[in-house]
């Protein structure tokens, strides 16, 4: 069984979370809460990640949950043309809440931001690839209905 | 991993009181429901309520209601109680003799060979039961009603 309680601090604000697209600004929250979850603080990827998906980018998305100045999460994607012969979808390659602030629906607020931007760009399929060992991340994309994809990720070493 | 007949009828009458939670429903009722044998699910029904999944309703006319977390409770929760899952079932009867021969492959690697693909299959069906929780099953079927 999964368990995560709901937090005290998720319980106390719910919804004045705003979701807008990422700010110089937010980078180094963004790195520490991708640390919290990886255990690796990456500060040059994600100032690559800012450069390549910050600001108005056509196909590409980096947008954060800003509660009265604290950011509480992340996702990035992007519309994909033609990868592995599919026609053009979009692809959300990284989400992470901080773990005081989850179960209030914040993943949720941003997945459904991202996916009406790509909406907007004419596309109406999102993927993404996640870690079979995961659960708590597949569980929350499976609780947004999304299915197994018709793709079978495969990988060798190379040695 | 196939479930067994038993898993299968876990998983329909868990589903039928994770809809309703706070209703009481009969074993008759999900068995004639489903067209299955109340005996079989008298039984089913016993290791879902040890399990704490449903609770026996006392008085007249008996009756089980749901007593999870229909958020939180996953298949595999309820799989895992009617199947072995830990050992890695390949499927396979690994007979002969591990010792390289010059001759090609023994019966052991190519049977070995086979359970690896097996296992793989395996792994990804646990993985998905882990992550589809009973309440993503629910939207799952409303959806698919339209
Ligand atoms: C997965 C994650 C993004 C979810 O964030 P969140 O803000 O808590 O998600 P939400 O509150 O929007 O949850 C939406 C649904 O997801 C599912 N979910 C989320 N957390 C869950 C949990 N612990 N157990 C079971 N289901 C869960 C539920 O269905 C939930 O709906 P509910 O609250 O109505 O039950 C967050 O837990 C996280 O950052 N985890 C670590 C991420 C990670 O490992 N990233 C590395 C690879 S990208």
């Amino acid at each position: 069984m999964i368990s995560l309680k709901k937090s005290a601090a998720a319980r106390r604000t719910p919804g004045a979370t705003r979701i807008r697209g990422v700010q110089p600004g937010d980078l180094e929250q963004v790195v520490e809460i991708d640390a919290g979850i990886t255990g690796l603080r990456k500060a040059a990827y994600w100032g690559e990640i800012l450069r390549r998906y910050g600001g108005a980018r056509q196909q590409r998305f980096f947008l954060v949950a800003d509660r009265g100045g604290r950011i509480e999460g992340y996702v990035v994607g992007d519309v994909r043309d033609w990868e592995f012969g599919s026609p053009p979808c979009g692809w959300v390659f990284g989400v992470g809440v901080r773990p005081d602030a989850r179960l209030s629906g914040i993943a949720t607020q941003l997945l459904d931001a991202i996916c009406d931007g790509f909406r907007r760009l004419g596309v109406s399929t999102v993927r993404t690839l996640l870690a079979r060992d995961n659960p708590l991340v597949l569980s929350f994309f499976r609780s947004q209905g999304m299915m197994a994809a018709p793709f079978i990720p495969l990988e060798k070493n190379l040695d | 991993m196939k479930l067994q007949k038993n898993t299968h009828l876990a998983l329909c009458s868990v589903l039928e009181f994770a809809a309703r939670p706070g209703t009481q429903l009969s074993a008759a009722e999900i068995a004639e429901k489903y067209r299955m044998s109340p005996h079989h699910l008298a039984k089913v029904l016993r290791t879902l309520g040890r399990a704490g999944l449903v609770r026996a309703a006392r008085g007249a006319g008996g009756g089980y209601r749901f007593a999870g977390n229909t958020r939180r409770v996953t298949l595999m929760d309820v799989i895992e109680l009617f199947e072995d899952i830990s050992a890695p079932k390949s499927g396979v009867r690994r007979s002969g003799r591990r010792t390289k021969s010059e001759a090609g492959a023994t019966a052991w690697e190519v049977e070995d060979a086979i359970g690896v693909v097996l296992l793989e299959i395996d792994e990804i069906a646990k993985a998905t039961f882990r992550s589809i929780t009973l309440e993503t099953l629910l939207k799952l079927v409303a959806r698919r009603r339209g």
